[in-house]
């Protein structure tokens, strides 16, 4: 069990997302940066699907109230447990009593806390994840808050594994994924449905663009400024199912990419979609920071998924020795 | 270079009519759009393709909208011109579903605290509340799709005479059960929530418990009767 101490707004428990429900209206929730998540769950021998909490606003303090082991992954922060530093994409022990603080990220948006055995919450349609708006899932299916107390699954068997060590984060593990010293971060899309209606200058200027992640972004969505795109005649879409990456365009002309807590459905042209290898880094966007688009092929799209996958596998393969040793 | 894997007409002895316009969104997704109007034998053609598209392999979920289907994959497809041929020939061999859903009845407050924007359509469409009251429980819906938010169904067959366009500054909190009339569609609010629609009355119906089998209470090819309850002016 732990108990949170300290949190603020829209701090939620978070998996892999709810799957198979989005013909029932649901949405699919999971995390804004399945990557992380996924990582900190391998560092600890968890499921792949395990829950944690995804922390999105700062600080974030809770205590252990019994013996733990648990990761920090995600965007690059500073914490500390019981007044000493943890270092981020590190699995750690905490004694029941310990504290653990999460201060505001130094770069990226989201930090995940995973805890061996899962965030213990019961499993709604498939999932450990908070659907907010309908207020099911995760914790009480709301955000959480200071007095929580939040089970955690039993670790049995893995206790006396070995801790304390940590991986390389993928932006650096995986080659040409970053940008380094590029404050613009690369987005790699696919054309979508309605790409064609739009003119050769609106398409320019998508491609041109260095778009603004806008202040009025969430897990719901990111509202980009920067840019008009206006079709010379509009067009009444009807609604249809829409997925997390897809870029739609609003008559009003800024596009919208929709993330995890996405509707649905929707009905605005649909200009583009982010491919499944970049959406993660786009997780860890934050508002105020600045994305570029550039195109690629479906088979540049599904072969740029690769690399994330090895990562994973060579990063749970490397855990388990390590536990053993 | 353009991915646009739509189909030119399909080859097919016999078929003039238009094949679905297929289009990827991203790697995991593909929106299949049914060609012509939107009336009830397309969209039963599109529950149709649905319900053997939701059976294949590789195939998480497929979503149905307004006279289209999106199909989730676990896995990107090693061939998507295979995958999209074999879903153009299907379409053109599906017989139509009918809507051969249960009958669901929803008794309705109509009007009063919950139905705020009875007397704006009433204004609008040159009627009065009661005949508005009556047109609308006199009509017989089909659930054309579930989505938006969770168990929301889009209900086709209101009678033109009571549409009323959305506004264009939403009611900041809409309770859930409203009864609301969206252009030419009608519904049952889920959730309370900023919403677009016209309020003409509330029902109270559990349209979505996850705890359920079966959390939906509307499915796509389900008909909905509202019964008037009380009349509230």
């Amino acid at each position: 069990m732990i108990e949170i101490l300290t949190s603020h707004a829209f701090n939620t428990v978070q998996d892999h997302g709810r799957r198979g429900a989005r013909h029932l209206g649901v949405s699919m929730s999971g995390a804004m940066d399945p990557v992380a998540l996924e990582a900190g769950n391998a560092l600890l021998a968890n499921d792949r699907d395990a829950a944690g909490i995804e922390i999105q606003t700062f600080p974030f303090r809770l205590r252990f109230l019994s013996d733990t082991a648990f990761a920090l992954t995600g965007a690059d922060h500073e914490s500390t447990l019981a007044g000493s530093s943890v270092r981020p994409w590190w699995c750690t022990r905490a004694k029941a009593g310990d504290i653990l603080a999460i201060e505001t990220p130094r770069r990226g948006a989201r930090v995940y806390a995973t805890f061996g055995g899962g965030i213990d919450v019961p499993r709604v349609l498939g999932s450990r994840s908070t659907h907010l708006r309908a207020g099911f899932g995760g914790f009480d299916g709301r955000t959480l808050q200071a007095g929580d107390v939040v089970p955690i699954g039993s670790t049995q068997g893995k206790s006396d594994g070995r801790f304390d060590f940590g991986v390389a984060p993928p932006d650096v593990a995986i080659a040409g994924a970053a940008s380094a010293e590029d404050r613009v971060l690369r987005i790699r899309v696919m054309r979508a449905g309605e790409y064609d209606l739009f003119s050769e200058a609106m398409q320019t200027t998508f491609w041109s663009t260095t778009w603004k992640i806008s202040a009025r972004s969430d897990r719901g969505g990111y509202r980009l400024t920067g840019g008009n795109l206006t079709l010379d005649a509009p067009v009444e879409m009807r609604s249809h199912g829409v997925v997390a990456g897809v870029v739609q365009v609003p008559p009003a002309g800024e596009p919208i990419i929709q993330m995890s807590d996405a509707n649905t459905a929707g009905g605005y042209p649909k200009m583009a979609a982010v491919i499944e290898a970049d959406l993660w880094r786009l997780g860890q966007a934050p508002p105020g920071s600045f994305i570029a688009f550039s195109e690629v092929s479906y088979q540049a799209a599904v072969a740029a998924m690769a690399p994330v996958n090895d990562y994973l596998a060579k990063l749970r393969a490397t855990a388990d020795l390590y536990r053993a040793l | 270079m353009s991915l646009s894997i739509n189909h030119p007409a399909a080859p097919f002895v016999g078929a003039i009519e238009k094949s679905p316009k297929i289009s990827l969104i991203g790697t995991l997704a593909m929106l299949i759009e049914a060609p012509g109007d939107f009336d009830l034998v397309q969209q039963g053609r599109v529950w149709a393709l649905a319900d053997v598209l939701s059976s294949w392999p590789n195939v998480e979920e497929a979503v149905i909208g307004v006279t289209n289907v999106m199909l989730v994959f676990e896995q990107p497809p090693d061939d998507i011109g295979v995958v999209s041929a074999s879903i153009v020939e299907l379409w053109h061999r599906l017989p139509s579903r009918k809507a051969d859903g249960k009958m669901i009845e929803i008794p309705v407050v109509y009007g009063g605290e919950h139905g705020f924007d009875l007397p704006a359509v009433a204004t609008r469409v040159g009627l009065s509340e009661r005949d508005v009251i009556r047109i609308h429980s006199d009509g017989e819906y089909t659930v054309c799709a579930v989505a938006s938010s969770p168990g929301f169904g889009y209900l086709h067959g209101l009678d033109p005479r009571i549409y009323m366009p959305r506004k264009s500054v939403p009611s900041l909190n809409m309770i859930a059960g409203s009864v609301t009339i969206g252009g030419m569609q009608t519904g049952v609010a889920v959730l309370t929530s900023p919403n677009g629609w016209n309020a003409i009355g509330w029902a109270s119906v559990t349209s979505f418990d996850p705890q359920r089998a079966q959390p939906s209470l509307m499915l796509p090819g389900d008909r909905v009767r509202f019964r008037i309850d009380r009349i509230e002016l």
